[in-house]
């Protein structure tokens, strides 16, 4: 059974349709990346399928292990091992982040009828993995987000990945607004998790980031469909010639 | 039939409270006939109501309509009842003073235990053998007046020059008596260098549908560091209506937090003084309010010296039918160079019938100082709401992780770790019992 199923899916937005039939097939293990030119409906694709309110789906199906994704809410879906790594995470302030990590955790293995970590087990597994990624402790203090740089931000987001150990990532547009060096960081991170139960669907408008994390298949997205797949030599394609064929083609 | 209540009905009623009373108001006879003034001027103005400007808001014709009859004094049943809600809402270590029904409950308090340092008596013994000083206010506040009028009993407390108290003072008031009304009076005198902490509970035990009237004179010396803390956590068809009349020394810091979180009808109204110069007053408010809930935060800060600061943070939740009010008044005299005072208020609505009203005023007769104040209102914000559900928090909980932090911009000024999580745990059961 494939992980992830996207058959023939068709969402609105206020009236105006986004996806107009798209099909996507997910297996544990694999790095799937989907790029395209903007307004292409990848960021659409990422919300609907982590359960953002507001998407209409008119049309198709989503199944994760087998089940019917779209009938459960966003925490359901988390619990179940579904992670989106937000382009652009939200700052909550006056919630610690440490207090985040612990409650989100404890919430989806309470959901998944699991034990919660105890106290010692959760900060030592904290410490270990942002000690990984660069991320000082004092960090964790602060509002979730709040003050942090961009490329902080997203080491948060995989901070939490490491975390929750999710069976599915959704990494949305991870590359924008950050400089090389905070990329360098963030992939390093996403490669440190790439595992043959796990499988990431990587975002992105520009080939650069799949230098850092590379793909097994390559899809490319134009006007709500996918319109082409390839490995990852089509990333490479696509720098050469850009999206403009595409959206010809569609 | 109502606007006849209105009409004739309401000042009857009232003189037949005031009357059926008399008998059980302590006091010597200059002490009654304060009494009767005080009554003649509540009745005058009748309950307050929407054209009185400062009751605008908190129209307690239509929101109240009548002041109940006195409470009868508790029975040793209401007492052992209100000694379980003490025992459920004391704060760990703090000397207790509780008033059961509008009546001082030695058994309950723990007055040989207070600090050498802290004077008690109560209003009651003050009336009796002492004029009626402590009824007497400069204000013209019909709820105050009537409270002067009605007040059985309160505590009177006074902590002498540089005491160093490391226990809270904890007065609890405890609704036994359902469909009464509780009157009390009291006082706070704190000397110059204090440090020390009081807390203010009201709670119910049991009962429903009454009703408190308090008024609280505190007077703080020179050099002293004070936190008083008021929680009003009362009985979902309660009304309370507090007055708090504060005056500041010099030189003297003094945070002050009120916490409503229960109650058909709750104002507090606080008149706080800065009556010398370079003192520091923090002003904190949370309202989280339900239902058809109806909460009140008046505060007048009035800057009467120079280089005293104010910062008032205030943070309303409101969530079906309930209506929060926040109405701020900062005045500087004309002395009262280098005044700085600032007030925030925030108002989050949980419910598209949820509303806020908010009255934020300067008042400024000196040219040199910076005030200033803003107000937002508005709903959760679902970017955030999306963020906690996407990573695991079911809905409600993810609501509630929100709502704690709104809150607690205003519940972190608590100093005290003990004493601010003693709040933030009323604040998490208001929560639960949302949800």
């Amino acid at each position: 059974m494939a992980l992830l199923e996207v058959k023939d899916l068709k969402v609105r937005v206020e009236e105006r349709e986004i996806l107009h039939g798209l099909t996507l097939t997910v297996n544990e293990g694999e790095v799937h990346a989907i790029m395209g030119p903007n307004g292409s409906g990848k960021s659409t694709l990422s919300h609907v399928i982590a359960g953002k309110p507001g998407y209409e789906v008119t049309d198709g199906q989503i199944l994760f292990k087998g089940e019917d994704l779209l009938e459960m809410d966003p925490e359901e879906r988390a619990a179940k091992g579904v992670f989106l790594a937000f382009q652009y995470p939200v700052e909550i302030p006056g919630v610690a982040t440490m207090n985040f990590l612990r409650t989100a955790l404890n919430a989806q293995r309470k959901a998944r009828g699991e034990d919660e970590y105890s106290t010692p087990d959760f900060l030592r597994k904290v410490r270990e993995v942002s000690k990984s990624l660069n991320i000082p402790q004092d960090m964790l203090k602060r509002g979730v987000n709040v003050g942090f740089s961009g490329g902080e931000k997203k080491r948060n987001e995989v901070l939490q990945m490491a975390l929750f150990e999710p069976s599915l990532c959704i990494l949305d547009e991870m590359d924008s607004g950050l400089d090389i060096d905070a990329l360098r960081i963030a992939a390093d991170g996403v490669n440190a998790l790439r595992s043959p139960k796990r499988a990431m669907v990587v975002i992105t408008h520009y080939q650069r980031l799949l230098n850092y994390i590379v793909p097994d298949f390559v899809h490319v997205m134009s006007r709500g469909r996918v319109v082409k797949s390839g490995d990852k030599q089509l990333a490479l394609e696509l720098e050469e010639s850009g999206y403009a064929q595409f959206e010809d083609a569609a | 039939m109502n606007v006849a209540l209105v009409k004739t009905g309401d000042g009857r009623a009232v003189s037949d409270l005031f009357t059926s009373a008399e008998g059980r108001l302590p006091g010597s006879p200059a002490v009654a006939a304060v009494r009767r003034q005080a009554f003649e001027t509540y009745e005058r103005l009748g309950l307050p109501h929407r054209r009185i400007e400062e009751w605008k808001y908190t129209d307690l014709r239509a929101l109240v309509g009548e002041v109940l009859p006195l409470a009868a004094a508790p029975g040793a049943a209401a007492l052992s009842r209100a000694a379980e809600a003490v025992k459920a809402h004391a704060f760990a270590g703090a000397g207790k003073l509780v008033l059961v029904d509008g009546v001082f409950a030695a058994d309950l308090s723990d007055v040989k235990a207070l600090a050498s340092e802290i004077g008690f008596t109560t209003l009651r013994e003050t009336l009796e053998k002492q004029s009626g000083d402590l009824l007497a206010t400069a204000s013209t506040d019909a709820m105050i007046s009537l409270n002067a009028a009605m007040a059985t009993d309160g505590v009177v407390v006074s902590i002498a020059d540089g005491a160093q108290l490391s226990a809270p003072i904890q007065i609890i008031h405890v609704a036994t008596a359902a469909s009464a009304s509780a009157f009390t009076r009291s006082q706070l005198r704190i000397g110059k260098g204090v440090r020390a902490t009081i807390i203010e509970s009201f709670v119910a035990a049991g009962a429903a549908a009454y009703q408190v009237n308090d008024a609280v004179l505190v007077t703080i010396g020179d050099n002293a560091d004070v936190a008083h803390i008021r929680l009003m956590d009362d009985a979902p068809d309660a009304v309370n209506i507090t007055s708090e009349i504060v005056t500041v020394g010099a030189n003297t810091k003094l945070n002050f937090f009120n916490m409503t979180t229960g109650g058909a009808v709750s104002r507090l109204q606080g008149f706080i003084t800065l009556a010398g110069e370079g003192s520091e007053l923090a002003v904190n408010g949370v309202n989280l309010l339900k239902k058809t809930e109806h909460g009140d935060t008046t505060l007048v800060v009035d800057h009467a010296l120079p280089h005293c600061t104010s910062r008032e943070i205030f943070r309303a939740v409101i969530d079906d039918r309930a209506h929060s009010v926040f109405q701020g008044r900062i005045i500087v005299r004309p002395d009262a160079q280098k005044t700085d005072g600032k007030m925030m208020t925030r108002a989050l609505l949980l419910s598209d019938e949820a509303e806020a009203d908010n009255k934020p005023e300067l008042e400024i007769f000196a040219d040199d100082v910076s005030c200033g104040h803003g107000a937002t209102a508005g709903a959760l914000d679902d970017s955030l709401l999306f963020y906690l559900r996407a990573r695991g928090l079911p809905e409600k909980d993810a609501q509630a992780l929100l709502i704690q932090a709104f809150v607690g911009e205003a519940i972190e000024q608590i100093a005290d770790d003990d004493l601010r999580e003693h709040v933030i745990g009323i604040a998490e059961r208001w929560l639960e019992r949302r949800s």
